[in-house]
């Protein structure tokens, strides 16, 4: 299998304090890893580092065999790399659809960061300016019936049709956090990381998401890095783990695995006299 | 029996609520015609819808910064300045044409054209390099960026320096106000309506957010600031030749805070409101002159011009205590939202 994405000794430092010390990881296509450690590990870190929020002190980000280390966060999304934030952060006083309409927004100009594969996901998207917005053109209408129909779609998929034009602040916490998924996928990425994606979910709707992470996987194409605090989702749908602690990779291997690392153990519960 | 065109033209034309919203203003502005025509609004009425006009202009391109793209300018004026002083040097320095023949109105357009490129042009310089910047620094730039220019104007001597430049001819007439008025409200509901346009609200909304769903965010911020420094330059070309003098003072950030008052007072993200805060304030701060003057006379008692400040500054403070999120919030009336944006529950 070829591999997705490459990071290669990446080292990050917030002044003094190294937050990320020689990350390495080797995603191959169609992965679905599970990336986790104690509060303050360096996990959400290591996501601001691929999506470009901050660069990397030292090393190597390769996506789809190009460097992306050191470009503005809006070109890797180009690129094909999308995201969700462990604090939720929605258009709050935009409603649903909107929301959603908001992501598929960059497809519709001419991109130069796009890889090879987002072009081919992209090959029948319309392209308009501005102008076409002001006079209201043709081409106008098409793009945002276009826009209007495949959000539509996305949010079927997600259950959130009923509510696309209510106001997003109004949701509840379960429905905020599929929303952010889906605004995620109206990016059209080939691979998607996700911050905590079942924090603040009662367990009905953990299962859910389990369900669903898995079912838009194969549905959409991807490759998934997840963190995650709860357990039961990075056991049963992980199919490699990394453990990270103090910004060092602990502990590598299958869920069933890492779960009896001892180290592992320490880092989580402490070490035993 | 349905004949297809006469269908057609029905669907995409007559019930729009775009069409409805150009037909009534079209009435509208016929209306005032005729009644300025007979005497009914004398010509100090006239003058004041007029000068609404032109802050209806300013109060709608500022919210297209302010409220739709939530980045924070606070000296509109400034480039109403330039915008005056372009188009004024034109037809009164350069070419010294006076309002007596079509072809002198269509150089006068093209000039209050040539004063908002210039405005625009203007904004991207001093938005390029703040824009790029998250925070307070737009405001600081361009509070400052209003002062350099009317500095810069007090001292140059070919446009009149402190005296002000003179003599400008009449050209904005009240149609020509209000067609302009209109198109400007026309053009920023159709980018704020658009995708485009909810590229900008994201930016207001959450900017990090936006980034990470591949908005060029940057560009985005300095898209809205340089259309609404090409209309500010615009309204600011209408005043100059409606008031047929530019001089400095008229471009001090007092005049830029009115502009920001405006758009707070009637909401920000919505440009009905701003339509509204422009016409009554202004008509608001010319009725109490009226009113305290008829005060003054009625109770034998001279009530002063600076109680006029105080008590529009008390309402301002009760508009702002019972209506925190100005007079309309994020509404807009219903004529302004296209269809294709309604609610269907």
């Amino acid at each position: 299998m070829s591999s997705v994405l490459k990071i290669e000794k990446m080292t990050h430092y917030f002044g003094g304090l190294r937050a990320v010390s020689n990350f390495n990881i080797d995603l191959p296509s169609g992965a679905l890893w599970g990336l986790i450690g104690p509060n303050g590990a360096g996990k959400t870190t290591i996501f601001n580092l691929i999506t470009g929020v901050h660069n990397p002190s030292s090393g190597n980000i390769i996506f789809l065999d190009q460097h992306i280390a050191g470009k503005a966060p809006y070109q890797i999304v180009h690129m094909g790399i999308a995201r969700t934030f462990q604090n939720l952060r929605i258009f709050n006083s935009l409603s649903v659809l909107d929301n959603i309409r908001i992501a598929r927004h960059y497809t519709t100009e001419k991109s130069r960061y796009l890889t090879t594969r987002s072009i081919e996901s992209q090959q029948n998207f319309l392209h308009t300016t501005i102008f076409d917005s002001i006079f209201r053109t043709p081409t106008y209408n098409n793009v945002e019936q276009q826009i209007k129909e495949e959000a539509y779609e996305l949010l079927k998929i997600f259950k959130l049709e009923s509510c696309m034009y209510s106001t997003a602040k109004n949701l509840p916490y379960g429905m905020l956090r599929k929303l952010e998924i889906a605004r995620a996928l109206a990016t059209h990425p080939s691979l998607l990381l996700l911050d905590e994606p079942a924090a603040g979910m009662n367990p009905a709707e953990v299962g859910e998401l389990m369900e669903l992470i898995r079912f838009i996987r194969d549905k959409f194409n991807l490759t998934i890095l997840l963190i995650e605090h709860h357990m039961k989702v990075v056991m049963g749908i992980c199919e490699y783990i990394k453990v990270i602690d103090f910004g060092e990779t602990i502990a590598e291997g299958k869920p069933n695995e890492v779960a009896n690392n001892p180290k592992v153990i320490e880092a989580y519960l402490g070490k035993g006299d | 029996m349905k004949i297809p065109i006469i269908d057609f033209i029905y669907k995409k034309f007559i019930k729009r609520r775009m069409t409805i919203f150009i037909v009534g203003a079209l009435l509208v502005m016929f209306l005032i015609i005729l009644l300025q025509k007979y005497n009914i609004l004398n010509a100090y009425i006239i003058q004041i819808i007029n000068v609404s006009l032109v802050y209806v202009i300013l109060a709608v391109s500022l919210n297209l910064i302010n409220g739709f793209t939530g980045q924070f300018s606070i000296g509109h004026m400034g480039f109403a300045a330039v915008g005056a002083y372009v188009s004024a040097t034109i037809t009164t320095l350069v070419l010294k044409i006076t309002p007596n023949s079509f072809s002198h109105y269509l150089i006068f357009i093209l000039s209050l054209i040539a004063g908002g490129i210039v405005a625009a042009i203007l904004g991207f310089i001093i938005g390029f390099p703040s824009l790029r910047l998250k925070g307070d620094y737009l405001a600081i730039v361009t509070l400052g960026f209003g002062e350099i220019i009317r500095t810069i104007l007090n001292n140059i001597d070919y446009v009149g320096g402190p005296r002000g430049l003179l003599g400008i001819p009449k050209f904005s007439t009240f149609p020509i106000i209000f067609v302009i008025a209109i198109l400007t409200i026309i053009i920023i509901r159709n980018i704020v309506y658009s995708t485009h346009g909810r590229a900008l609200l994201s930016i207001r909304e959450n900017e990090v957010a936006s980034e990470l769903v591949g908005i060029n965010t940057t560009k985005y911020k300095i898209l809205s600031f340089v259309i609404g420094a090409f209309f500010a330059g615009i309204g600011g070309g209408l005043l100059a030749h409606l008031v047929q003098i530019a001089h400095p003072t008229q471009f001090g950030f007092m005049y830029s805070f009115l502009i920001l008052i405006m758009v707070y007072a009637g909401g920000m993200g919505s440009i009905s409101g701003s339509v509204i805060a422009a016409f009554g304030l202004t008509f608001l701060s010319e009725g109490l002159r009226v009113g305290l003057y008829s005060l003054s006379n009625l109770l034998k008692f001279t009530v002063g011009d600076q109680w006029r400040m105080v008590i529009y500054s008390l309402l301002l403070i009760f508009i702002m205590l019972f209506k925190t999120e100005g007079l309309m919030g994020m509404k807009e009336i219903k004529v302004l939202i296209p269809e294709e944006e309604d609610i269907h529950e």
